[in-house]
């Protein structure tokens, strides 16, 4: 949910509430100023049908409401001495409308000559009914006006006053640390704001800055083991060389020899994706994927056709495009490698162009993981690999701007370079 | 034929020189910008094998100092420092090749013969081992002056181990060299056994007065029994 929207429905929420008690609550004070009102325009009227009824005393045979809006009626004495004035709510035929409508009605008692009348005096009543639809349809607009007034004053305000902060939001989402380019912070007067852009600008330089240590740290170490791995390979070939080694012993220094070769090209590996990822490889150049890809295939038939492994090429399209042919030569290699490497015995790796791809495809039984297959050291079983062939693909594939992507689609494994 | 070798590190400085000696080279190790510095003013090297990290000096000032001189020894840069600025800054300064550290023993031997063959103008650009001899620019192989047909890796193959000739090439240096480039990320060099299978028939039924033979876990030798 939006930030905006999440203030608005809370006020949404609160003003129903606000709203409906405040509504009950003037209702009934409107009412009963209403029937205050009522009643005292009751009295006066009795007190002037009374004054009349003094000085006409026809005024006191008014027995039918026809004429007037009072009747008179005599009573007895023992009625009228216990009498209070009272005012009700009742009903009368109305001729106009044909049908009962309700009235307000006082009843009072008074004496003239001795003798005692009732009078009943009555006034037509504002409709209940209708006050109470006007009521709630005033403030069901009213509701929906303070509604609007408050997300459209809401949007505009908040969006204002928020703005730095969505702009910081949409810089950090752009933001990526392995490009080197600094974040512009928005001039702000909200102390809030301020302070979040230098955290997050404090926090960004740090990142930055121990990423970019470490990238550092992994290519100074490499280059450090670079020159013991020598010597110690060095030291063991000149070794095996020495004719009083036993068979035995030569198995034994051929395994260590391997398994420093292994660490040379680990450490080679990790140099290389080093070296891409610190932006090295800028040169420009035409690159004709269709040769390039032809030559490195021949130059893995041999370890293919060891693995029993046939590499067929399908060259449907040409495809060029510029970058540096050293990377593409790294990305090509690294892929068919790998194919070659995993696939099982005596199958086939396809390497397919079609208009704006090239498909490296070999048989495989159940897909692999997407998320993982790409981080380092993540995406092999097999001991005989350094584990960063993939990794090293993919840091390539970026650099290059190219997209590589892995499908699993009718039993096979396919790596696609899209261009 | 005399070889100066530059580099700090003792050890491997001590397994150059052996390893050049074996091969029948005169080699003289010194340690250090200034030691080097005084040496080429003396003597006349063919080769100059040149670490750019020295403890008090870059290597590729000594190189820029042999250029401006005039001087005409072959320099070739051994760094353990594999960037690509310093192998293109190192060649435009005029070095001969770039070796970058660590390499296999067997590669240090064919790129200093390499750029010694290069040296002699008029030299010949034959090689020969017993009874083969092999034409270097042609790739015309020959056993008793009759044509021996080899394809390009196994020619590349018996060019290598000939260069190496009597000592120990371990099959990663040979894949390295013969498979090129990207053939190294590969982890398992096996797959060399069958062109030295077809190498070793080809010899044996021209009658080759060299032999390969295997060296069980390592590699292989190229021997003249």
């Amino acid at each position: 949910m939006k930030l905006l929207n999440y203030t608005t429905t809370y006020f949404a929420v609160i003003l129903v509430f606000l709203l409906g008690i405040w509504a009950l609550i003037f209702y009934f004070e409107i009412l009963d100023e209403i029937y205050d009102s009522m009643d005292d325009g009751l009295d006066n009227q009795k007190m002037l049908v009374i004054r009349k009824a003094r000085q006409d005393s026809i005024t006191l045979k008014q027995r039918a409401f026809e004429d007037g809006n009072y009747i008179i009626t005599p009573t007895s004495p023992d009625l009228a001495r216990g009498f209070t004035d009272s005012y009700r709510d009742t009903l009368m035929f109305m001729e106009n409308e044909l049908e009962y409508e309700p009235v307000r009605l006082l009843e009072s008692v008074f004496q003239q000559g001795g003798s005692f009348y009732k009078i009943k005096v009555v006034t037509s009543m504002v409709e209940e009914d209708d006050l109470q639809k006007e009521l709630f349809f005033s403030l069901l607009w009213l509701y929906i006006g303070l509604i609007l007034t408050i997300v459209l004053l809401n949007n505009f305000f908040q969006q204002k006053a928020w703005q730095p902060f969505y702009k910081l939001l949409r810089r950090l989402e752009k933001f990526s640390i392995e490009k080197d380019e600094e974040i512009k912070y928005e001039d702000t007067k909200i102390h809030e704001f301020q302070l979040l852009n230098k955290r997050i600008d404090h926090l960004l330089k740090k990142s930055v800055e121990s990423y970019k240590s470490q990238k550092e740290f992994i290519e100074n170490a490499s280059h450090e083991l670079q020159t013991p791995l020598a010597v110690s390979i060095n030291k063991l070939e000149l070794m095996a060389e020495n004719a009083d080694l036993s068979p035995n012993q030569m198995e034994e220094l051929g395994i260590v020899l391997h398994s420093l070769e292994r660490l040379t090209r680990l450490n080679k590996s990790l140099l290389l994706l080093s070296r891409i990822e610190n932006r090295q490889f800028t040169e420009k150049e035409e690159i004709n994927w269709n040769p390039l890809i032809k030559q490195i295939v021949s130059e893995f038939n041999d370890f293919a056709a060891h693995r029993k492994v046939e590499i067929i090429l399908f060259e449907e399209v040409e495809i060029q495009n510029s970058g540096s042919k050293d990377l593409a030569g790294i990305l090509v290699s690294n892929l068919l490698k790998n194919a070659i490497f995993h696939t099982p015995s005596g199958t086939t790796v396809e390497v397919k162009f079609t208009h704006n791809a090239i498909h490296f495809s070999n048989p495989g039984s159940s897909p692999l993981e997407k998320k993982k297959i790409f981080s380092r050291f993540k995406g092999t079983e097999k001991a005989d690999a350094t584990g960063l062939g993939l990794t090293i693909s993919k840091a390539v594939a970026e650099k290059m701007d190219l997209k590589l992507i892995y499908n699993f689609t009718t039993e096979k494994h396919i790596f696609s370079i899209h261009f | 034929m005399k070889i100066l070798i530059i580099e700090d590190e003792k050890d491997m400085r001590h397994n150059m020189q052996v390893t050049l000696e074996k091969e029948g080279f005169l080699v003289e190790p010194v340690a250090s910008y200034q030691d080097a510095i005084s040496k080429i003013g003396v003597y006349d090297y063919d080769c100059i094998l040149l670490d750019i990290t020295l403890p008090d000096g870059n290597g590729l000032e000594i190189l820029k100092l042999l250029k401006e001189k005039g001087y005409s020894d072959s320099v070739i840069i051994v760094s353990a420092k594999d960037s690509l600025d310093d192998k293109v800054k190192g060649l435009e300064l005029g070095a001969d090749d770039y070796l970058p550290k660590p390499f296999h023993m067997a590669e240090l031997h064919a790129r200093v013969k390499a750029v010694l063959r290069r040296r002699k103008l008029n030299g010949s650009k034959l090689f020969e081992v017993s009874n083969v001899t092999i034409e270097i620019d042609s790739h015309l192989v020959k056993v008793n002056h009759r044509e021996l047909e080899l394809n390009r890796k196994e020619f590349d193959v018996l060019f290598y181990l000939c260069t190496n000739r009597d000592r120990l090439v371990s099959k990663s240096a040979l894949a390295e060299h013969v498979w090129g480039d990207y053939i190294d990320q590969t982890d398992n060099f096996d797959f060399i056994y069958s062109q030295i299978k077809n190498l070793r028939k080809k010899l044996s039924d021209a009658n080759a007065g060299i032999e390969i033979k295997a060296v069980y876990g390592i590699g292989y030798k190229l021997l003249v029994p």
